[in-house]
């Protein structure tokens, strides 16, 4: 099934509205931001952001699917994420869009498909093994990544208070 | 899919453009280019192939760039990095 612009759009909506944001008022830059979106999804599977380099190996993309691991950090301290689909109130109802820096590591931002792809192609396996779980100590939020997310999304703590579950099996219960 | 020349009257500088084809501000930069009736060239890093991309990538790398989109080379030494009207009218004399 393809995708289609009104799904992006209605995704975008609600999950702007259950995050108590907006998106962005300008409909022209938001009808290109979903557009660009849509193209992504299309063309890697996922919609990862309009304005960040992707590889297409979806374990390289993870933290830029939207909406991002950076987005509610960005919007908390410049009023939009990145790529300016999300916006808060404040900026919603005055319209001051502008560009702001990149929270995400330049080293992502420097690999290139090639490279994205060389783990997996080297021994197929070792990569989710490289994963492990992490507990948010604030609410409880429980992740398998191979680090904890950038804030929690459920209570937006942040990556310092997850801690790694370390699971155990009681011996001589018998 | 080499870079892409964009003809223009104002040739003084030569400005090269990496950008992506989905990116908002890296179409801001270029309706600007345009409206300022500048000649410029752009390579879309994501549709452009893997060769073009590993080869932009390595001479961003060698440049110590920062990387984040648009990214825009005025006369093979200034360097922006984002959308930057100011900077880069500026950069341009405009």
């Amino acid at each position: 099934m393809s995708v289609t612009v009104d799904r992006v759009r209605q995704r975008a909506e609600a999950d702007a509205r259950a995050h108590g944001i907006y998106l962005n008022p300008d409909q022209k830059f938001l009808g290109d931001l979903i557009e660009g979106l849509r193209r992504n999804e299309e063309r890697y599977g996922y919609p990862s952001c309009p304005c960040r380099p992707a590889t297409g190996v979806f374990d390289q993309d993870r933290d830029i699917i939207c909406p991002c691991d950076y987005r509610d950090p960005d919007v908390a301290e410049y009023g939009q994420c990145y790529c300016c689909l999300y916006v808060d109130k404040k900026t919603h109802d005055s319209g001051e869009i502008k560009p702001i820096p990149e929270r995400r590591s330049q080293e992502k931002m420097f690999t290139v498909e090639a490279e994205a792809q060389q783990p997996a192609a080297e021994a197929k396996g070792s990569q989710p093994a490289a994963r492990r779980l992490w507990y948010c100590r604030q609410c409880g939020y429980v992740v398998f990544r191979e680090e904890p997310p950038y804030v929690c999304p459920v209570c937006r703590a942040k990556k310092e208070l997850f801690a790694e579950v370390r699971l155990a099996v009681e011996q001589g219960t018998t | 899919m080499p870079a892409t020349k964009v003809e223009g009257s104002k040739k003084e500088h030569r400005v090269f453009l990496y950008t992506l084809s989905t990116c908002v501000w890296c179409k801001k930069t270029k309706e600007l280019l345009r409206e300022s009736d500048v000649e410029y060239e752009y390579l879309d890093v994501d549709t452009c192939g893997s060769e073009e991309r590993r080869s932009a990538i390595g001479a961003l790398k060698s440049r110590n760039a920062q990387i984040g989109f648009p990214i825009i080379i005025v006369d093979d030494k200034t360097l922006i990095t984002g959308y930057k009207p100011d900077e880069i009218r500026e950069a341009l004399g405009l």
